[in-house]
């Protein structure tokens, strides 16, 4: 599984759960699994930016970035205890409900990485070097891109607008305002600036659901067995890297599942690299994985 | 006796010896100012603010086990780092730190010796430092340390040619090839170099970083597509030659264009009368604060900007940097034959 | 006395080395005795107060001819033995050709200048006797124009044809 968005796979697991149980949680759990994501996006987001300025020899941006990484690491762990591979989530809402000062500290946080992003962007958005790397660099249009199963940022970046938070809203994202990051062209930098963009409007998600937090219990009401009526179900959350979606089969009779199985984004992106790497150099190669963001927890299971 | 033997002789020991210990502590300087770009420390362990990190990384690197790959060419395998090496080294014998000064009674130029061909002296020896990068790809047997090698050795043949060709224009400012000439030149003109041949020093100073492989030229060197480079299967001494050879190359960048451009020794506005003050600063002072300020930009460029890739590198040296210094050499002229 | 000792060690240095050139066997260690050859003409042109013909010598030569000789010889495969010709004589043939030829242009030069050594280009008047750079320069642009003017639209020319032979498409 995708060890660096660990709270993403909590979440996208609890609810298929929820889903196929039809169990109602509490509108404050999902403002709080909310801000979760949308953190975890952005830790995520941080490593992939670094590594990928990385790959291309920026060596700074790396460092940047994980000490903006740290302080999310940091959030997640007053929260829930774990920096990396969390249990921070229950079927039907929260473990615990959040420590206090956390929002304010969460806000915090948002005032400063609103400027930390602008660093990155200085670093790389305009460099020349950067551009020559990235530009024209893996161009794959929306049709052949959605045509090879690709999702996330990848796909966003060749202009298909497609993001499950918007288009089968799940915890709170119904109730927030934010925008989808497109692309235009579909190559490298298409992909770089919808990722930095995502940034932005997860911040923009986080504040709204930080400020706007409502008060309430934080489970719903849970069975003490999670015991599933005989029945499959299907649900999709967006993670990081794109479309993580949990199938789960119950034949009713015990409190394991009867089947299970996980779609992750980094695998079924991954197959887009043969298409992508098509006439480019093997330096172009280092660059384009970059671009994927993949998290090989992910592809090879 | 003294004036031919014995002062060359020890300024040849105080320039190599200072070039060595100079260039441990580039290292040294490399790593801290990086790590300042990057918000970390850097080495603190050994020493205060790990000022003896150099002491022991040469420790390690010389107790460390020299490993010479079974298939490799043995003899060009040991000789690979000293022909990088040497080259490096010996082109200190023509930069000027300083004019001629009286010290006890005998007249000491700051300077191992100043040939009349002084700057070609520097352009070809460097060439020759190329193939201490060459050989060394090959003889590891090694497909990555070839790979590189071959890369390392295309950019510094093109970067070579861009630059020999912009010199050629500071020497028709100055009308001569020797360091020291050129300096004076500076003074008699009243400017820097840096002033009236702009593009010739950005030039210099991109071919310059792509000379010493460093970023954002460091191909030979990019481990994600090449591992460690040509230098792959190197340990020990004969890695920390390579390593040296590449910060001795730095400085001697750093001074040659300091020497060409920014006047050498000179302090601002040479021999005008307004900033007298400024000779009260010693020239060499001047010199070692002018060639620091290049190495401060190699380090800041390389904390900074990404990698080029191979393609774009070669477009970069022989459709960009070759055709503007010729264009730069030839309103060089023109202005030269025009005005005087 | 101690001119002469330097000369004829540099040119027993010359000669070792263009010995080790024809008869090693590893090309890449040929190529690099070639280098060493250079480096030690080099030393000789210093030796005759030719400063710039040395270091022009190192730049070109050592520096920049031979490193594509490198390339090239690390680029060619030359583990495989080369075929064999119909005439299993050809290479001793065109050896003893060579070789006469050799033999012929030095016993050429030399009674040429047994008879009438050349005036040493030092004597003439109009030269600025500023430098070594500079008599070169002199020289080449005087007395030398012509064929300074042919060889560099030579160099032209070849590069151009590589250009051209290079990329098919233009």
């Amino acid at each position: 599984m995708d060890y660096v968005a660990a709270a993403t796979s909590n979440v996208g697991y609890c609810e298929t759960v929820e889903k196929l149980m039809q169990l109602e949680v509490p509108r404050r759990a999902r403002y709080v699994r909310t801000i979760l994501c949308e953190l975890q996006r952005i830790a995520s987001h941080c490593l992939w930016v670094g590594t990928h300025a990385m790959d291309i020899g920026a060596m700074t941006v790396f460092l940047y970035a994980f000490r903006e990484r740290e302080l999310i690491l940091d959030l997640f762990e007053e929260f829930c205890g774990a920096r990396l591979t969390y249990n921070s989530m229950r079927i039907g809402g929260l473990p615990l409900d959040i420590p206090p000062g956390w929002d304010k500290k969460v806000l915090e946080f948002c005032a400063i990485m609103d400027s930390k992003i602008d660093e990155y962007e200085t670093l790389l958005t305009h460099n020349r070097i950067w551009l020559e790397r990235t530009k024209g660099i893996g161009v794959i249009t929306g049709a052949e891109a959605a045509g090879l199963g690709l999702c996330g940022p990848v796909l966003r970046g060749s202009g298909v607008p497609r993001d499950v938070r918007k288009d089968e809203p799940y915890a709170a994202y119904d109730e927030m305002a934010f925008d989808m990051a497109l692309g235009t062209a579909g190559d490298t930098y298409d992909r770089y600036l919808v990722r930095m963009e995502e940034f932005r409007q997860s911040l923009r998600i986080i504040r709204q659901a930080t400020e706007g937090l409502p008060e309430g219990p934080i489970v719903g009401k849970v069975p003490r067995l999670i015991k599933p009526a005989a029945g499959e179900t299907y649900h999709a959350i967006e993670s990081p890297k794109g479309e993580l979606g949990f199938f789960i089969v119950s034949d009713g009779k015990s409190t394991n599942p009867y089947r299970f199985r996980v779609r992750p984004p980094s695998f079924c992106n991954l197959q887009g690299l043969r298409r992508l790497v098509k006439g480019h150099l093997v330096a172009d190669v280092v660059a384009l994985i970059g671009s994927i963001d993949i998290v090989l927890g992910e592809v090879d299971r | 006796m003294i004036d031919r033997f014995v002062i060359p002789l020890v300024k040849i020991a105080i320039v190599l010896n200072a070039t060595l210990v100079a260039v441990t502590y580039m290292v040294l300087l490399e790593r801290k100012v990086i790590a300042w770009a990057q918000s970390r420390l850097g080495p603190m362990r050994v020493g205060p603010y790990g000022i003896l990190q150099p002491v022991a990384d040469a420790v390690k690197l010389m107790i460390k086990e020299d490993i010479t790959p079974v298939r490799a060419d043995k003899w060009v395998f040991t000789a690979a780092p000293i022909i990088s090496m040497v080259p490096a080294l010996i082109v200190y014998a023509v930069i000027p730190f300083g004019p001629t000064v009286t010290m006890f009674g005998h007249p000491v130029p700051l300077y191992i010796t100043d040939i009349n061909v002084g700057l070609l002296y520097v352009v070809s020896v460097a060439s020759v430092g190329v193939y201490g990068i060459i050989l060394a790809g090959w003889a590891s047997n090694s497909k990555y340390p070839l790979l590189a090698s071959l890369r390392a050795s295309a950019q510094l043949i093109s970067y070579e040619v861009a630059v020999t060709l912009t010199l050629v224009s500071v020497i028709m400012m100055a009308g001569t090839l020797s360091m020291v000439g050129i300096v004076n030149a500076q003074y008699n003109q009243h400017i820097w170099y840096v002033f009236a041949q702009p593009v010739a020093f950005v030039l210099v100073l991109i071919g310059g970083l792509a000379e010493t492989n460093r970023a954002p030229f460091d191909l030979p060197e990019a481990e994600q597509e090449l591992t460690g480079g040509f230098h792959t299967e190197y340990s020990g001494m004969r890695f920390a030659l390579f390593f040296l050879a590449e910060y001795a190359n730095m400085i001697v960048v750093s001074s040659v264009v300091t020497t060409l451009f920014l006047g050498g020794w000179l302090p601002p506005f040479p021999n005008t009368a307004v900033f007298h003050v400024l000779y009260y600063i010693p020239s060499w002072m001047w010199f070692f604060l002018k060639s620091f300020a290049f190495l401060y930009l190699f380090i800041w460029i390389r904390a900074t900007l990404p990698r080029y890739r191979y393609d774009q590198l070669m477009r970069l040296g022989w459709k960009v940097l070759i055709p503007l210094a010729i264009v730069n050499l030839v309103i060089t002229g023109l202005v030269k034959v025009v005005l005087l | 006395m101690g001119q002469a000792i330097a000369f004829y060690t540099l040119a027993a240095f010359i000669l070792g080395f263009a010995i080790m050139v024809v008869s090693t066997r590893n090309t890449v260690h040929s190529v690099l005795f070639l280098v060493l050859n250079f480096l030690f003409v080099a030393a000789l042109y210093v030796l005759l107060g030719a400063d710039f013909l040395a270091v022009i010598q190192v730049l070109v030569y050592a520096g920049g001819i031979v490193v594509l000789y490198l390339f090239v010889v690390m680029l060619v495969n030359l583990k495989r033995a080369p075929e064999a010709h119909e005439d299993p004589h050809r290479r001793t043939t065109l050896g003893f050709g060579l070789g006469v030829a050799v033999l012929l242009e030095l016993g050429v030069i030399g009674a040429y200048t047994s008879t009438q050594v050349p005036a040493p280009v030092a004597a003439n008047a109009a030269m600025p006797m500023a430098g070594n750079t500079e008599q070169v320069g002199w020289l080449l642009y005087t007395s030398y124009l012509i064929p300074f003017e042919i060889a560099s639209m030579l160099l032209l020319v070849a590069m151009i044809g590589a250009i051209v032979l290079a990329k098919r498409e233009l």
